[in-house]
């Protein structure tokens, strides 16, 4: 007889979780309200021009551009993933955590950096040409380009999340694959990958989102998305409605899609007792096998990481000179505080809602989370600017008042705060945060909460005691990645950030916006090197007690 | 009714107490677009004059608009710094800037390079010009801005992207010239002279065209000295286009950076000073100068590395008339396939 949870029993409306739920996911509706309220009173003048010039052209690159990186970053993030969490091979240890040091790397700047060595002014397609008379390279300022710059930008989001996956299926789960007579590999393709996919998908719904919001990297191809169509109505044809419209679209899009998967896996559990049989039993590549998957593993590594990183380092090592100075004691330790707290506030979030979700799975529930997480897909600047125009409104009226009732002027009391700041970067990257939380309470199974609960344990006691320790590895890797993603996020910061709050992802800005690439190194490397802070503190610790 | 009473005292006692700690000292608070390493050794210059503190913000030209209108009446703005006629010229149609009454500004800033209004003031001049490598192209070869579309330049023009705001002005003032049917023709000959898919920043075009992918290229000039200070051995000359012409289009394109003050100051006298200030002889070799940039106010001028790149002839219709035209500009270009 199966054990019904006391709270399936009585759905209240207003019941504790979906309380939770719903206030969270305020947090990113009123931004993505007054985004989509635009959709109210449209441009006519400015969609007909763009229907007929322009969006056939950018629905087709934005589909190609999800289509390929959605398929590199899967290809590169699961294979890579089941190789250190499986496999034995020549350097893993080392490429556990090397792999996922691109996160630390702003896009925009990766790809700046790719297009200066090798486009055809670039030093490799140079040099060809000198010492070999190359003519014909395939350019780079191409659709594949693109695609290729962002998979490798990206990969390192499935890359952890199917990372952790495989590493909580234990080995049991392949023992038993293989008692059933299936081979590693088949093994692997029949067992480990399907169960894995609430990871996968996680980690692979954020690197597409992260590209169908992006901006900078696109601009610097100058391939046009959807995404540059919307900052185009915005900034040159001067209309923030019609932008609006336009993300309010590309929003819905993002949603039916994850609903879409989120119905297709409805009835299939992905749980298992996480506790599989110790013991380092991974699949031993010996031999030219081992150095082969250590040449892939490197390889990936040189081109999505050390390769740019190198050329950041030699161009900041020339800015140093001018620009170094003790302002970056500021700065560094404005992006660190900034993304501490901002991570810290991400997790707790995503665990409320991820809890809520489990206590109350129910189809409401599972909208309402994922309507919470959707600020993700939003293109950065109009989400900030969705969220800034609330907070001056109420600003507006808390002045307006006082000065109706006292007669005296006051100044802004949210606006320039760092609440509004943090708030604003939940709103944004509670996907972040959520979706390796909730792929980790999956993988949890349900009858661990019936047994707490005939024990007596029920609710946040229960979360404590249960779920927060199960959860340690996902919760460290939200709280890593938020942790680098709010470091190098730049429009909520650029709008919100109080007077004089400069931090290095702003010094970015200030050096790229008249188009100084090469200047803005050095903050891009101090950015990698804070940032690694968090991919060094999520690896070492996971790794120990995993194998 | 009594709960309503002690809420209303104690939230206003609060606000008070925040208000009276921000509204202490003379200072002027900026919204800047124009990037932070530009404009703060002048803010630092001021201060040290006057006394007077400059609070500054920056942000890309939208958000900052965005955010001057979601704070309406309220703003703690006083003055609105950007780059882009067509930036300010939509801040002043947002009715975000108020019109400033000075004897001082106006003889400082030559008519064409502030709103008919008075609303915004030219502070800076960027020129957009022709850049060629000179082993491939003799300067005779070249003329005018349109000439570049006819065929002897097929395969041999490298532009950046039109999204940016300079190529867009830079139409609006053709479309101001020439009707939109002949600029459409126009940038529908540059698009077909491209030697390679448009770039996505000026210092890309140049070197593209210094290494020899294609012969010319439109830039502002500051970048031209940017570059060249960098690598001075690159084959690149600077060309002043449509020098000779008699008609409307004569003269080199121009652009600005500039300033307006906001509609809803508070401190409206310190901002004028201040906006006065910039337009001096003091402020305008600093304002320039950090950037390769010439000065607005024609008294002053240009930095000695800018000086060396000859005198040109101005285009002087007014900077307003690119914000005026940038949307059927940007059109224009779509309609064209300039990328």
């Amino acid at each position: 007889m199966r054990f019904v949870p006391h709270h399936i029993l009585r759905p209240y409306f207003f019941s504790a979780p979906r309380i939770t739920a719903w206030a969270i996911a305020t947090l990113t509706l009123i931004p993505v309200l007054v985004v989509a309220s635009a959709l109210l009173d449209p441009d006519q003048e400015i969609w007909a021009h763009l229907w007929r010039y322009t969006l056939p052209e950018l629905l087709v690159n934005t589909v190609w551009l999800a289509l390929g990186v959605g398929l590199g970053v899967s290809l590169l993030g699961i294979t890579l993933a089941w190789l250190t969490a499986a496999c034995e091979f020549p350097g893993r240890r080392f490429f556990t955590w090397a792999l996922l040091l691109p996160l630390a790397l702003p896009a925009y700047v990766t790809a700046f950096v790719w297009l200066g060595l090798l486009d055809f002014t670039g030093s490799l397609p140079t040099w060809l040409r000198e010492a070999w008379g190359i003519q014909h390279l395939p350019p780079i300022r191409s659709r594949g380009g693109v695609i290729l710059v962002l998979a490798l930008a990206l990969y390192p989001y499935v890359y952890l999340t199917a990372r952790s996956a495989f590493q909580g299926q234990g080995r049991r789960l392949m023992e038993a694959a293989q008692s059933l007579g299936l081979s590693p590999v088949r093994g692997f393709f029949r067992v480990a990958l399907p169960m894995a996919r609430p990871g996968i998908v996680a980690g692979l719904s954020l690197a597409l989102m992260e590209t169908l919001a992006d901006f900078g990297t696109v601009s610097v191809f100058n391939y046009n998305t959807f995404t540059t169509a919307i900052y185009k109505a915005w900034f040159s044809l001067f209309s923030l409605p019609a932008a609006s419209q336009l993300a309010s679209i590309l929003i819905f899009f993002v949603l039916v899609l994850v609903l879409l998967e989120q119905v297709s896996r409805q009835n299939k559990r992905y749980a298992h007792s996480a506790r599989g049989g110790g013991g380092s039993t991974r699949i031993r590549l010996a031999g030219w096998r081992g150095w082969l998957v250590a040449s892939f593993a490197g390889l990936v590594f040189l081109l999505a990481f050390a390769v740019p990183f190198t050329q950041l380092l030699i161009w900041a090592w020339y800015a140093a000179g001018t620009d170094l100075d003790p302002r970056y004691f500021a700065f560094i330790g404005h992006s660190l505080l900034l993304s501490g707290l901002g991570a810290l506030l991400v997790a707790t979030l995503a665990v409320a809602l991820g809890y809520a979700q489990r206590l109350q799975p129910t189809p409401g529930m599972v909208f309402t989370a994922r309507l919470a997480t959707i600020g993700y897909a939003l293109p950065g600047a109009v989400l900030a600017v969705g969220f800034f125009i609330p907070v001056a409104w109420a600003d507006n009226l808390i002045i307006d008042q006082v000065r109706a009732w006292t007669g005296r002027e006051v100044g802004q009391i949210l606006g320039g705060t760092l609440a509004v700041m943090l708030l604003a970067y939940c709103a944004r990257f509670l996907a972040v945060g959520f979706s390796s939380v909730e792929a980790g309470l999956g993988r949890i199974t349900r009858s661990l909460d019936e047994a707490a609960e005939v024990l007596g344990v029920t609710g946040l006691k229960r979360l404590r005691r249960v779920h927060l320790p199960m959860l340690r590895v996902p919760l460290l890797a939200a709280l890593a990645l938020t942790f680098v993603d709010i470091m190098k996020e730049l429009p909520i910061t650029l709008m919100t950030r109080p007077f004089g709050w400069d931090t290095l992802a702003t010094r970015i800005f200030e050096m790229t916006s008249e188009g100084e690439w090469e200047r803005a190194a050095l903050p891009a490397v101090a950015i990698a090197i804070v940032g690694l802070l968090p991919i060094f503190f999520l690896i070492r610790d996971p790794d120990a007690k995993a194998c | 009714m009594k709960r309503g009473k002690f809420l209303r005292w104690w939230l206003s006692g609060a606000l008070l107490g925040v208000a009276s700690l921000a509204a202490q000292a003379a200072e002027v608070v900026v919204y800047s677009a124009r990037n932070e390493q530009l404009i703060k050794p002048l803010f630092d210059a001021y201060t040290k004059q006057t006394g007077v503190r400059v609070k500054f913000i920056t942000d890309k030209e939208g958000p900052l608009l965005a955010r001057l209108k979601a704070e309406g009446r309220n703003t703690p703005a006083d003055l609105f710094l950007t780059v882009d006629a067509g930036n300010l010229w939509q801040a002043a149609q947002e009715g975000l800037l108020k019109p400033v009454d000075s004897k001082t500004l106006q003889a400082n800033i030559p008519a064409h390079l502030h709103d008919p209004g008075n609303v915004w003031f030219g502070l800076s001049v960027r020129a957009r010009t022709v850049v060629y490598n000179y082993n491939k192209v003799k300067a005779g070869e070249l003329s005018t801005y349109e000439d570049l579309a006819g065929p002897k330049w097929k395969g041999r023009l490298c532009l950046r992207t039109s999204q940016k705001v300079y190529n867009q002005s830079l139409v609006a003032m053709m479309i101001w010239e020439h009707g939109e049917a002949k600029t459409e023709q126009i940038v529908r000959g540059w698009v077909d002279n491209l030697a390679t898919a448009p770039f996505p920043d000026d210092n890309r075009a140049m070197e593209a065209v210094a290494a020899g992918e294609c012969d010319v290229t439109l830039v502002n000039t500051y970048y031209f000295g940017r570059l060249m200070e960098k690598k001075p051995n690159l084959p690149l000359s600077i060309f002043w286009p449509n020098q000779n012409l008699k008609n409307k289009s004569a003269g080199v394109h121009v652009n600005v950076s500039g300033a307006g003050v906001a509609k809803y100051t508070k401190h409206e006298r310190e901002a004028i000073r201040l906006l006065e200030w910039l337009s001096s002889p003091t402020a305008q070799n600093l304002f320039a100068d950090v950037n390769l940039e010439y000065p607005a106010n024609p008294a002053v001028k240009p930095d000695a590395r800018v000086a060396t790149w000859g005198n040109f002839k101005h285009n002087l219709i007014n900077v307003a008339e690119a914000g005026k035209l940038q949307t059927r500009a940007v059109m224009l270009m779509d309609r064209a396939g300039y990328k």
